[in-house]
C-alpha cells in the first residue's frame, strides 16, 4: 500500500537508521497507525514486507503493546491515567465521569466516532495528577469540570 | 575447548568450557528438571524450573542459562530448591486445568510428572482460570490454550529447527498465547514437531488425540517406509479386530539416526496400513473378474503358470519387477528366485537414482560414502540438485542443524530456488534442464561449460568464487540428486575425490538403495556385481544366466510384442509409473503382490495381498548406505509378507527351499505355535523366538537367515552385527566394492518427485496426508530469509 509522501519519506529514513531492519518495526507501526487510524491487515502485510518479516512476527509485536490498535478508534482517544498518583487525586471519579459523559466504557468508541475512552497506566505526569492524554496532548490537574471543557473543545474541533 | 571442573552435589564433574550447567549435570547423571530448556534449541529461560544453588551467587540460578565455570560448586537438590520448584509448579498450575484424566497427554506429561514429584497440586490462587475454547489449526494440529505453560519449545523448534517460523507468541504476561501464522490456522510443513515437543497437552495431533493411552499400546521402533532417509519411527500399536492397529508414530526416545525428528510421513503417514481398500484376500481372475480365492488356490495357480511359462518358453520369457519398499532380504530373495528358480536376468525395479553409475564411479575407493549422521557434523556440504526439504526431510533437518549448531558451510547448486538456500553460504542458481550437470562439469574444470550456466544472477565471478570456495573445503560431503546421471556422476566423483570428499547419491524411496544394492538389475548381481564377475553367486545359486536381461522398459515392449509370457510384480506399480497401456499386458500372465488394487494390479491375473514394511521384520538400507533393522509393529489378518510369498511360490514350483533360504542350520528348537495368536506367520514366529532367547533362522520364512547370506556374499555388506542388532544403523559400502561393467541405461530412471505430502501409492491411501493436501491453498513463494 501507499502511504502519504511524508510518511513514505519517513519510512525510508527509518529503514536506514538501524543495523537490523526489524528494529524499525515499532516506530513504523506507530506512524502508520497515526495516519490510517489503526493497524489494518493491509498495514500489517505491508510493513512485514518492507521489513522482511513474517506477518506473524508483526502481529506478535502489535499484540504486546496496548498503544498499537488493530481496531478503529475515535478521532480523539481519551486516555485517563488511573495509576497511583492520579488515583489518589481522584482519577477513578474522573474516569467514571468520562464514562458517563461519553456514554462508553474502556476501549469503546462513541457512536459518532469522535471519541474513544481508555483507562491507562502511568503516563508520566504524576506531578500534575490527575492527568489525561488526548491523542498526543496532555491535560493536567484535571477535575470533572475541567474535563467537560476539554471534551467540549475537542467536540467542537471534531465538528470543524 | 578446555574442560572445566565443577562440583555438583558433591560429585566432581568436568565438561567443556561453554557447556550449560544443566547439560553438565545431565552428563553426570544428575537430572535438573526443566520445561523450556530443550537440547539443540536456543536458550529461553522462561519456566524457572531448573533453579539450582550455586555457591557465591546471591540467588538461585537457572541451570539452563549458566555456562559452567572453573571451580563452580552447585547444589541441585535441597529443601530450598524443592520449595522453589514447587512454587514454580504452583504458578504454572495457576491457569492450567487440573483434569489430567481427560487430557490427551495424561500419563506422558512433564507437568504431571513434576506435580507428582514436587506437589503443589492444590492451588492457593483464587483467581478465575482464563478459559479459551480449543482450536484446530490444521488437519493434524490442535491447540488447547489453557493447558499451555508457555515454554516456547514449539515456537523455537518450528522456527530454528524447521526454519518454518509458523508459530509466535501474542499478547503478554498472563494473557500470552501461542499463535499460528495465519491468525486462526497454520500453514506449515505439518511435521508435528511442535506437538511432540510440547511438554503438556496443549498441542495435540489430529491423528492420535483421544484414541488411546500410552500405556495401552505397545511401542515398536522400526524404520519409516516413506523416503530414502530411513528415520526410526516408534509406532504405538494396539489390538484391533483385524490384528494390530498402528495408532501413532513418534520418536520421543530419540533413538535412531533421526533423534527426535520426524516429518509428517513418519509421524502420521502410517494410516495407509489400515485403509479400507487394503487387500486381505488373494484374487484370481475368473471370467474376466478378480475374484477372492483361497491361498492354496492362488499360490498353486501362480506356481503352475510360472512353471509352465519357464518350461515352455524359457526363463527369458519371464519378467520380474521388484520394489523400492520391500526389505533387503525380500529384494535379495526375489533376484535369487528370478535367477536361480525362474532362470532369468529379466529383473528390474522402478529406478529413482543412478546408483550403478555412482557405484562405477566410486568403485575401489575406500570409505568414500558419507553416512546420514555425517551430514549433521560435516564441516562443509555441497548439495547438487534435489530439494531435501520436500524429498529428504531428515537430510534437510540435518543440514539446517549443521548450519545452526556446528557452523557447517552449505553450498547449493540447483535450478530451483529451494528453501535450503536460506542456510547456504553460496547458492548457484543454475538454469533449468541440465544446469546441475553443466555446473558439475564446470566444477571439474571444464571451462567451456561456463556459458551454459551463466545467468544474470550467477555471473562468471560468482561461478569462480563458488568453485574456489568448494575446492578449498576440507572434509566436504557431496550430495547429489537424480539430476545427475551417467557421465555426470563420473565427472563429479573425479572432482570430489581430488579434494577428499565423501559422496551421497539421493534415491527416493525407503529402500531404493537396498533394491539397487541387492541386485534388482538385469545386468547386475547384488553389490553391483557385473554378471561376468558373479562366479561367487553362480556357485551358491547353482546357476545364473550369463546374458543381461531386459530392463523395465524392454519388458513392457516384449509384452507388447507377445514375447513376455509372465510378469511377476512385487510391491510396484510400473503401469502407472511408466505410463504403460494396460492392453500391452493382455497376452502376459501377470502376478502382482501389493497392498492395494493399483493400476498394475488391475491388469493382473493373480493378486496376492502383501504386508507392508510396518508389518514385517527385515532390513532397509537408506540412500546413504546405512543399514537398519525393521521390527514388526502392525498386523493385519489375511496378508502375508512378500518374503513368505516368494518362498511359497518357489516351493510350489519344486525349488529346493533350503538352497533358496539357508534356514535351519544348527540348532533345532521349538517352531512356534501352530494355532492361536502366534500361528502362521514367520515374522510373529521370529518375534516369539527372540523373546525366548532362541536362535532364530529356523523357518524358511525367516528373513534373518538371508541376512547371513547377504553379509557373506554381497560385497560391502560386512557390517557390524553388534551395532545392527543393538538397534543402531550400520554403514555399508556396496558402491565402493562394486564391479559395474557397462553403465546401464539412465533413461529408465524416473524420479518420484514426491513432496512433503505425497508418497507414491502409500500417499494415495494415507488419509492424514491427503487431508493436509486438501486443506492447503496454493503454495506461496519461499522468501529468501
Amino acid at each position: 500500500m501507499r502511504f502519504s509522501e511524508e510518511l513514505e519519506a519517513r519510512f525510508a529514513r527509518l529503514a536506514s537508521q538501524y543495523p537490523w531492519k526489524r528494529s524499525a518495526l515499532i516506530p513504523m507501526l506507530l506512524y502508520a497507525q497515526d495516519e490510517v487510524g489503526y493497524i489494518t491487515d493491509e498495514v500489517v502485510s505491508d510493513i512485514a514486507h518492507r521489513l522482511e518479516l513474517s506477518e506473524l512476527d508483526v502481529r506478535n509485536v502489535i499484540s504486546y503493546y496496548s498503544l498499537l490498535r488493530t481496531k478503529p478508534a475515535g478521532k480523539y482517544v481519551v486516555q485517563v491515567c488511573t495509576n497511583i498518583s492520579c488515583l489518589l487525586l481522584g482519577a477513578d471519579e474522573l474516569f467514571e465521569h468520562c464514562k458517563h459523559r461519553l456514554g462508553v466504557g474502556h476501549t469503546q468508541v462513541t457512536p459518532d466516532g469522535r471519541f474513544s475512552l481508555e483507562e491507562v497506566e502511568c503516563i508520566g505526569a504524576c506531578s500534575w495528577a490527575p492527568a489525561i492524554q488526548v491523542n498526543y496532548d496532555f491535560h493536567l490537574d484535571v477535575t470533572p469540570e475541567k474535563m467537560d471543557k476539554v471534551l467540549d473543545q475537542y467536540a467542537t474541533k471534531a465538528q470543524a | 575447548m578446555a574442560d572445566v571442573n565443577i562440583t555438583v552435589d558433591g560429585k566432581k564433574v568436568s565438561a567443556p568450557a561453554g557447556t550449560l550447567l544443566i547439560e553438565a549435570c545431565k552428563s553426570a547423571g544428575i537430572e535438573v528438571p526443566a520445561f523450556c530448556y530443550y537440547p539443540g534449541l536456543s536458550v529461553q529461560g522462561a519456566c524457572r524450573m531448573c533453579l539450582v544453588r550455586i555457591e557465591k551467587m546471591p540467588k538461585l540460578q537457572t541451570a539452563c542459562t549458566v555456562p559452567v565455570a572453573e571451580g563452580m560448586v552447585v547444589t541441585t537438590n535441597s529443601e530450598e530448591i524443592v520449595q522453589a520448584r514447587k512454587a514454580t509448579v504452583e504458578i504454572l498450575l495457576g491457569n492450567h486445568p487440573l483434569d489430567c484424566p481427560v487430557c490427551d497427554a495424561g500419563g506422558e506429561c512433564e507437568l504431571q510428572d513434576m506435580t507428582f514429584r514436587y506437589g503443589a497440586a492444590e492451588s492457593k490462587y483464587m483467581e478465575a482460570k482464563q478459559h479459551r475454547e480449543e482450536q484446530q489449526w490444521s488437519p493434524v494440529v490442535y491447540f488447547d490454550r489453557p493447558r499451555c505453560i508457555l515454554c516456547y519449545r514449539c515456537v523455537r523448534v518450528c522456527g530454528e529447527g524447521m526454519d518454518v517460523w509458523a508459530l509466535g507468541v501474542q499478547n503478554r504476561g498472563v494473557t500470552s498465547i501461542i499463535a499460528p501464522n495465519k491468525q486462526d490456522h497454520l500453514e506449515c510443513e505439518e511435521c508435528g514437531m511442535c506437538i511432540d515437543i510440547c511438554p503438556v497437552g496443549a498441542l495435540t495431533s489430529g491423528a492420535y488425540r483421544y484414541k488411546t493411552r500410552p500405556w495401552e499400546m505397545n511401542h515398536v521402533g522400526t524404520i519409516c517406509t516413506h523416503c530414502g532417509d530411513g528415520c526410526k519411527t516408534t509406532l504405538g500399536v494396539r489390538r484391533s479386530k483385524g490384528g494390530m492397529e498402528i495408532v501413532r508414530g513418534d520418536n520421543r526416545d530419540k533413538s535412531g539416526i533421526n533423534g527426535d525428528f520426524l516429518c509428517i510421513k513418519g509421524r502420521y503417514g502410517f494410516d495407509f496400513s489400515h485403509h479400507e481398500d487394503r487387500l486381505t484376500q488373494p484374487l484370481v481372475r475368473q471370467d474376466g473378474k478378480l475374484t477372492p480365492v483361497s491361498w492354496e488356490q492362488a499360490l498353486a495357480h501362480v506356481a503352475d503358470r510360472l512353471k509352465q511359462v519357464r518350461d515352455a518358453q524359457g526363463g527369458s520369457a519371464i519378467g520380474v519387477i521388484g520394489s523400492n519398499r520391500t526389505t533387503n532380504e525380500e529384494n535379495y530373495l526375489l533376484q535369487k528366485f528370478a535367477r536361480s528358480v525362474l532362470g532369468t536376468n529379466n529383473i528390474d525395479h522402478h529406478r529413482t537414482a543412478d546408483y550403478p553409475a555412482f557405484a562405477k564411479a566410486i568403485a575401489g575407493k575406500q570409505n568414500a560414502t558419507a553416512t546420514l549422521r555425517e551430514t549433521m557434523t560435516a564441516p562443509a556440504v555441497l548439495l547438487i540438485g534435489n530439494d531435501p526439504t520436500e524429498q529428504h526431510p531428515l537430510l534437510a533437518w540435518n543440514l539446517r542443524t549443521n548450519h545452526r549448531v556446528h557452523n557447517g558451510r552449505l553450498y547449493i547448486v540447483n535450478s530451483r530456488e529451494i528453501k535450503l538456500r536460506r542456510q547456504a553460504r553460496a547458492f548457484a542458481h543454475v538454469p533449468e534442464a541440465g544446469g546441475e550437470s553443466a555446473m558439475v562439469r564446470y566444477l571439474a574444470g571444464e571451462e567451456n561449460y561456463a556459458s551454459q550456466i551463466e545467468t544474470a544472477g550467477f555471473n562468471r565471478d560468482a561461478m569462480r568464487s563458488f568453485r574456489d570456495a568448494v575446492k578449498a573445503e576440507q572434509g566436504l560431503v557431496i550430495i547429489f540428486g537424480s539430476e545427475l546421471r551417467g557421465d555426470d556422476v563420473q565427472a563429479l566423483v573425479r572432482f570430489g575425490a581430488g579434494i577428499g570428499a565423501k559422496f551421497v547419491c539421493l534415491g527416493d524411496y525407503a529402500n531404493s538403495r537396498g533394491a539397487a544394492d541387492m541386485g534388482l538389475y538385469p545386468d547386475l548381481l547384488p553389490g553391483y556385481t557385473d554378471l561376468a564377475r558373479g562366479s561367487g553367486f553362480a556357485q551358491e545359486y547353482g546357476s545364473v544366466p550369463q546374458q543381461p536381461g531386459m530392463d523395465i522398459v524392454s519388458m513392457f515392449a516384449a509384452a507388447q510384442s507377445g514375447r513376455l509370457g509372465a510378469l511377476y510384480v512385487v510391491g510396484s506399480n510400473p503401469v502407472a509409473r511408466y505410463n504403460i497401456d494396460p492392453a500391452a499386458l493382455k497376452n502376459t500372465f501377470v502376478v502382482v503382490q501389493d497392498m492395494f488394487l493399483t493400476e498394475t494390479a488391475t491388469t493382473a491375473e493373480v493378486v496376492l495381498p502383501a504386508a507392508n514394511a510396518y508389518e514385517k521384520s527385515g532390513s532397509f538400507t537408506n540412500t546413504f548406505g546405512d543399514l537398519q533393522l525393521l521390527k514388526k509393529a502392525g498386523d493385519l489378518a489375511g496378508v502375508r509378507s512378500d518374503f513368505e510369498l516368494i518362498v511359497r511360490i518357489a516351493d510350489r514350483m519344486g525349488a529346493d527351499i533350503r538352497k533358496l533360504v539357508p534356514f535351519g542350520k544348527g540348532v533345532r528348537a521349538d517352531m512356534g505355535q501352530s494355532r492361536g495368536a502366534q500361528s502362521g506367520e514367520a515374522d510373529r514366529h521370529m518375534v516369539w523366538l527372540s523373546a525366548h532367547n532362541l536362535e532364530p533362522k529356523l523357518s524358511p520364512f525367516d528373513p534373518e537367515a538371508l541376512l547371513d547370506e547377504i553379509e557373506r556374499l554381497v560385497p560391502g555388506y560386512n557390517f557390524s552385527r553388534l551395532k545392527l542388532f543393538a538397534g543402531h544403523e550400520a554403514h555399508t559400502f556396496a558402491p565402493e566394492h562394486s564391479s559395474v561393467g557397462q553403465p546401464s541405461a539412465p533413461e529408465t530412471i524416473v524420479p518420484a518427485n514426491d513432496t512433503l505430502f505425497t508418497s507414491g501409492t502409500l500417499g494415495r491411501y494415507s488419509n492424514a496426508m491427503n487431508s493436509v493436501i486438501e486443506n492447503r491453498r496454493a503454495p506461496e513463494e519461499i522468501p529468501a530469509d
